[in-house]
């Protein structure tokens, strides 16, 4: 196995005093894609959130592993350092600072003090990914998602993903609000990192993305836990008939935790 | 409530001080009167700070200052305003009070462009200057600082330009005050005539850290019909000064005038800065940035003041507040009877960094016209958790993101100065104040 092991045991948390995930168990390996699928407010996003230590949300058991590595008592950006990625729904807007600044920070945060990629290198690359991305090379001059569309957004953060290069990367709904093409383009992105290394957890509750992006393994998150899981196939069935079989299966009357998340 | 002033300067010692200087009968009418007029006239009342106890009256009111033949005798404090790459066409640098260095492009000169320093100004165009000095924009008599002004003014510069002249070049003038106690009583006076364009940007510093004086300084920039004036500003006095800054725009038909102020002062300021948007379809951006720190305390004021039809103004004011420092930020958007179409648009943020600093936007429009849009957007507070959660989910340390993040907070201003330098030099005064 190559590549790295982002471990979820048992994962319970809470935001503002709320029980939102109530157990989750996830394993995402070097090499695979996983899709976390389900009905809105269920919990995907804060599993997402929770991975990456958003500020509101409180584990308040379980954990999470990086390589046998505590997560859980990383601060924020020690967790991007150590490898994990989040592409999140909704991006912060930061006024003032250029969208080639920060990443270029960025990238420099995962490099070594004095090991800092030079200018013209970085402009080449990211030159080259916005071009992947069929993004405006003005974006790089424009401040932080500030004014953005929310396609825009997206293709930043896929364009954030494809410089930084992480082990394992999150992407919370990349594809909502995306039009056909932009999907096509932002799949094509995400593809692009496909190797036996690079591990992905796509959270999406549309089955379209994943006719772009084939993920190896499904899972279905309802009420705060993985409820069900499977191949390729699961996404298929579920695009097909929905939700309510699984519902029935395990007797489910209420699928979302209590509050939409 | 009046207070005493027992000015060192007397009307005789004005009455020499004029004549040194050879300026004309009107100037040394105006500061006599205005001598006058200063001991009755109360203190401004900036709104909420209470300026009472302030210096403005204790100080060296002349020191002159060395010439220097080449800008490679500057220390570097000073070359840092100044572009390694491009050489500065067009410069005034005031040491104390007096010339040290001036230079204006010769094409310029040659098509009526005039820029130099207040003393030379008076001498030689003293009747186009007495058609503007405090007339249109700032009033002598408006209160004691201003009156002060009049009566002491002993620095600053003239810069003119006629009809149809656009200056590509930025115009760039440094007032150093290298004397510890030396009063930069600085008036600055633009005169832009019709469809005329210019940029200018001015660096005020000190190094008086212990040593008490104050600056009083008055701009006023007078933009004709279809004239567009960008006024750019980094205020870099040491904390022994305390600061009175009065820059003020009258804008007529169709122009443009842009104020991007970096207030970087270390000791007590305030500062006003006015526009009236006269001519209809006249249009201001007004934009400061402030630092606050230690035991400071500032007030800044930005008005935007509409009488002409379609008169558009937008005011920006972002502060960052450390230490023990307060600091007041009044916007006022003001729309006049009769000012149908008028737009009167304002931002004021203030970012706190410390529990003990203090920070207030007060935004205030002031609106007597039906026909108009306006609005505000006002917020005092910390760093943005979520924003702060953003950048260090991509690896940037808490340090580094909140550094980002400040940088960006002030980033309006820094982004409009127009020498490459001045942008770098605000930049690190920025760096060393917040770290």
């Amino acid at each position: 196995m190559a590549g790295s092991t982002l471990e979820i045991k048992d994962l319970h948390v809470e935001i503002e005093g709320q029980q939102i995930l109530k157990g989750v168990n996830l394993t995402i390996n070097g090499g695979e894609f996983h899709a976390v699928m389900g009905p809105n407010g269920t919990g995907k996003s804060t599993l997402a959130s929770a991975v990456m230590g958003h500020p509101k949300y409180e584990v308040t058991k379980g954990e999470i592993l990086l390589d046998g590595e505590d997560v859980l008592e990383m601060e924020v950006d020690e967790r991007a350092q150590a490898g994990l990625f989040l592409a999140m729904q909704y991006p912060s807007e930061i006024s003032g600072v250029t969208n080639s600044d920060f990443l270029r920070s960025a990238i420099n945060a995962h490099r070594e003090e004095g090991d800092e990629i030079s200018l013209m290198k970085f402009i080449k690359e990211m030159d080259a990914t916005m071009n992947t991305l069929d993004m405006d090379k003005n974006m790089a001059q424009r401040y932080l998602n500030e004014g953005f569309s929310g396609g825009e957004k997206k293709r930043n953060e896929i364009l954030q993903l494809m410089m930084v290069q992480p082990a394992i990367a999150i992407l919370d709904e990349i594809d909502s609000g995306l039009d056909i093409d932009a999907l096509k383009v932002v799949a094509k992105g995400i593809n692009e990192m496909r190797n036996s290394e690079f591990g992905c957890l796509m959270i999406t509750h549309y089955q379209r993305l994943l006719n772009y992006i084939t993920p190896d393994h499904v899972h279905v998150m309802m009420q705060g836990r993985v409820v069900k899981s499977g191949g390729p196939e699961l996404a298929q069935r579920l695009e097909e008939e929905g939700y309510e079989w699984i519902k029935e299966e395990l007797g489910i009357e209420d699928e979302t935790v209590g509050q939409k998340a | 409530m009046t207070v005493e002033v027992s000015l060192p300067y007397n009307k005789e010692y004005v009455t020499q001080f004029s004549q040194g200087l050879q300026e004309p009968q009107w100037m040394k009418d105006l500061r006599l009167n205005a001598l006058d007029k200063s001991e009755s006239l109360p203190l401004p009342k900036p709104d909420k700070t209470n300026i009472q106890g302030w210096n403005f009256t204790e100080f060296n009111h002349h020191v002159a200052g060395e010439t220097i033949d080449s800008l490679d005798q500057l220390p570097v404090e000073i070359k840092d305003f100044l572009d390694e790459e491009e050489e500065q066409k067009n410069l005034v640098i005031q040491r104390n009070h007096t010339l040290a260095f001036g230079t204006i492009d010769e094409k310029l000169k040659e098509q009526g462009v005039i820029f130099t320093d207040m003393a030379t100004a008076l001498r030689e165009h003293g009747d186009l200057v007495e058609k503007y000095y405090m007339n249109d924009a700032v009033h002598m008599d408006e209160h004691r600082l201003t009156a002060l002004h009049a009566a002491l003014m002993n620095g600053g510069v003239f810069l003119y330009v006629p009809k149809n002249v656009q200056i590509e070049d930025p115009i760039q003038a440094i007032f150093w005050q290298e004397d510890p106690e030396a009063s930069l009583i600085n008036h600055i006076l633009v005169v832009a005539e019709e469809n005329s364009s210019v940029t200018y940007v001015e660096n005020y510093i000190s190094n008086n850290k212990e040593e008490k004086t104050s600056a009083n300084i008055v701009a006023e920039v007078i933009a004709k019909d279809g004239a567009k004036v960008s006024f750019g500003a980094v205020d870099n006095f040491e904390k022994g000064t305390t600061v009175y800054a009065n820059r003020r725009g009258v804008a007529y038909r169709d122009s443009v005038i842009e104020w991007a102020l970096g207030q970087m002062n270390e000791g007590d300021t305030v500062s006003e800065n006015i526009t009236h948007l006269i001519g209809d379809n006249s249009h201001s951006n007004a934009k400061t940035v402030a630092i606050g720190r230690g035991d400071q305390k500032q007030n800044f004021t930005a008005n935007i003041t509409h009488f002409g039809k379609g008169s558009d103004g937008y005011i920006l004011q972002h502060g960052v507040m450390k230490d023990k420092s307060s600091a007041i930020f009044n916007g006022i958007g003001k729309i006049e009877h009769g000012a149908s179409k008028s737009n009167a648009e304002q931002e004021s943020r203030v970012l706190m960094l410390s529990k003990d600093a203090r920070g207030d936007a007060n935004p205030i429009l002031l609106i007597d016209e039906d026909d108009v849009t306006a609005g505000h957007a006002a917020s005092v507070g910390r760093v943005d958790p979520i924003q702060l959660y953003y950048l260090m989910s991509r690896g940037i340390s808490k340090f580094e993101a909140e550094r980002l993040i400040i940088h960006g907070f002030l980033a309006p201003v820094v982004k409009q100065l127009p020498v490459e330098a001045v942008k770098r030099q605000l930049t690190q005064v920025i760096e060393r104040k917040v770290y």
